[in-house]
């Protein structure tokens, strides 16, 4: 009986090829949109999440300014110094390394190339408190800071904006304010009273793209460099940032605000008063991008969920158009002797054919589809089994129950009411 | 004289309920013999039609007795009635009911695959029918691609395919001119008289009729008249 209504179904999807293939369509529709679009969504969330550990783990960051996020002004607030840093260092337990951050944006000059970068001077740790590796050359080190070297370690998109294919390590570059740099600069640059040329000694390893701007496009110089050298501030009240790292297992929460009261001490802050200054970690900052990310992936959903709907109404559209012709095949069958049984086992193939095939078909074409969009919008590419399984299965009843309830419906008949069937 | 084949006792059949209520068939009393070849007759509305679907097991009737070789047909279920249809009964529609876009060999094959015949074997009997109704040069042509008597004419094949004891026309002429309804009406009466198979006609043309050898004149749900030819 299952052998005949096999042969009986293949012969009738052969005979309606049309019919077979709007079927198998709406399928694919259905099965290809909803895979493609939660597997980017989910792509582009890893995505982030990657640039946020490239941040570094149990990082802290603290910036003068009030508030945090779009509210944030640093405007009249005080930069910290030196000291700030040392007594963090002393007195809060759980820092595994500090470094303080000055920076400035000024024009960088390699032979015609000039560009307005970020200038960061900073001390050795902030390397390993920032994750960041090289990728050629050598680091600065404690004799470079103490003798305010004129050396740089610059970015990858530094690299490739001034140097392009020359390996610049040991290249020297011009930091500072120049005539041809400050005609042609844009207003975001800071005026240097000092320009310096610095040796290029090292190459980072780039971190790309991120929520939080391009990390990569950066000349990092040893802090008293570019105090003396660009900067020449003669207020040691000049630091713009102080990164820390905490130790292992070091209660985050404790940290920030242990680091928030010794930093009210020390600037004179009354207990009425409110913070001028931010601490946050990493696991903040990964909050604030991980809430956009959830949003994006739910719109994903959404609309992968009208995909979805939009291919069932397609199949339900082609068997409802297609239920007269088949109610009189059905009454036909009946009639000659088939049992209703055996036609509804007929149908229950047909349906249960085409959509299987719709829906392979359609988890070959996401396939295809995810694979070429995620190097297109570079984001990793994550198979995910359970997005294919759903889409699959619930694709595929959709069919089944919309290519079979209508056969159900006529097989219960008297046969020569499907006959008459208008 | 052999048991009739078809007996039927105050039959009735009534569509809709209450006073929207409409009773095609008032208590049909007929017996039919093996072999027969009987016409059923009527104006239209006279329950005729309703008569024949009974008698072919598409319909249930309301109340009243049907035996078919002494099998109680009103106690059968669908299934039980679909397997009396698949292994005695071989049916001829006035709108022909052949399977769109799908050849005359395939249709003819129909009803046995359902009896779970081997395809060739299926071919070898399909092709003898058509044959017998003269469509040997037609087997891989679809309805759409056959005129109306040859249409008829696979339908016929389809029928007798299985060797039914018993054929039901449903105005198998209705569509046809009277050139095609001649050569339809002598094709049905050599498969009556050739191999012996009971055929029920229903008409409403007198030429037609003329070809059975008996005729039951339906009227307000009740036989008004029942002749046979000497």
């Amino acid at each position: 009986m299952l052998g005949n209504a096999f042969h009986i179904a293949l012969r009738e999807i052969r005979r309606n090829l049309m019919r077979a293939f709007l079927t198998v369509l709406g399928v694919i529709i259905g099965v290809a949109a909803v895979i493609t679009m939660v597997t980017l969504g989910q792509g582009t969330t890893q995505a982030v999440k990657n640039q946020i550990s490239s941040l570094g783990s149990n990082l802290v960051m603290i910036r003068p300014g009030m508030g945090f996020g779009p509210r944030a002004s640093s405007a009249g607030v005080p930069n910290f110094i030196q000291s700030d840093v040392e007594a963090l260092q002393n007195q809060i337990y759980g820092i595994a390394a500090i470094a303080p951050v000055s920076s400035s944006n000024l024009s960088t000059i390699y032979r015609q190339n000039a560009r307005s970068t970020s200038i960061t001077g900073t001390t050795p740790a902030y390397f390993g408190i920032n994750n960041w590796t090289l990728a050629d050359g050598r680091l600065f080190d404690e004799t470079d800071l103490r003798n305010g070297a004129a050396v740089c370690v610059i970015g990858d998109t530094a690299k490739t904006e001034l140097f392009g294919t020359e390996n610049p390590v040991g290249k020297l570059i011009r930091i500072g304010k120049t005539a041809t740099a400050s005609s042609a600069s844009s207003t975001t640059e800071e005026a240097a009273p000092y320009s310096s040329s610095f040796q290029v000694i090292g190459v980072l390893t780039a971190k790309g793209q991120s929520g939080m701007g391009n990390q990569d496009d950066t000349i990092i110089v040893p802090l008293a460099a570019l105090q003396r050298r660009l900067t020449g501030r003669s207020s040691s009240r000049d630091i713009s940032q102080i990164t820390l790292s905490a130790k292992e297992g070091a209660d985050s929460d404790r940290l920030i605000t242990d680091i928030t009261s010794l930093l009210r001490a020390r600037r004179n802050l009354d207990r009425n008063e409110d913070n001028d200054f931010n601490v946050f970690d990493t696991r903040q900052i990964a909050e604030t991008l991980s809430s956009s990310t959830k949003m994006m992936t739910m719109l994903l959903a959404a609309v992968a969920g009208v995909s979805l709907l939009v291919g069932g109404i397609g199949i339900m559209n082609i068997m409802l158009v297609s239920v007269t012709e088949r109610t009189r095949e059905i009454g036909i069958r009946l009639a000659i002797g088939a049992r209703a049984r055996e036609v509804l086992l007929q149908f229950l193939v047909e349906a249960i054919t085409l959509s299987s095939v719709g829906g392979i078909a359609g988890i070959l074409i996401a396939f295809g589809l995810c694979v070429g969009l995620s190097r297109l919008i570079q984001v990793p590419f994550l198979f995910d089994l359970k997005i294919n399984l759903i889409a699959f299965f619930f694709s595929a009843a959709i069919g089944i129950v919309f290519g079979f309830a209508p056969a159900r419906r006529a097989a219960s008949l008297d046969p020569i009411d499907a006959l008459r069937h208008e | 004289m052999s048991p009739p084949l078809i007996e039927l006792r105050g039959i009735t059949k009534t569509y809709g309920k209450g006073d929207a209520a409409f009773q095609a068939l008032r208590g049909i009393n007929l017996t039919i013999n093996q072999g027969d070849f009987v016409a059923v007759m009527g104006p239209s509305g006279s329950g005729k039609s309703t008569l024949m679907n009974l008698l072919g097991c598409l319909d249930t009737p309301s109340s009243g007795e049907y035996l078919y070789e002494k099998i109680a047909v009103e106690t059968l279920n669908a299934d039980q009635r679909s397997l009396l249809r698949r292994h005695a009964l071989g049916f001829i529609f006035q709108g022909f009911n052949l399977l769109a876009r799908t050849s005359a060999l395939e249709n003819v094959e129909l009803p046995m695959i359902y009896r779970g015949i081997s395809t060739s074997e299926r071919q070898r009997l399909a092709s003898e029918a058509l044959d017998t109704v003269g469509l040997l040069t037609k087997l891989s042509n679809t309805p759409a691609e056959l005129s109306g008597g040859q249409q008829q004419r696979v339908a016929i094949a389809r029928a007798i395919v299985t060797s039914p004891s018993t054929l039901l026309a449903d105005e198998p002429t209705g569509n046809l001119d009277s050139k095609t309804t001649g050569e339809i009406m002598r094709l049905l009466a050599r498969l009556n008289s050739e191999r012996g198979i009971t055929i029920l006609l229903v008409t409403h043309e007198d030429e037609v009729a003329a070809y059975a050898r008996r005729t039951i004149h339906v009227r307000d749900g009740l036989i008004a008249s029942d002749e046979s030819k000497p």
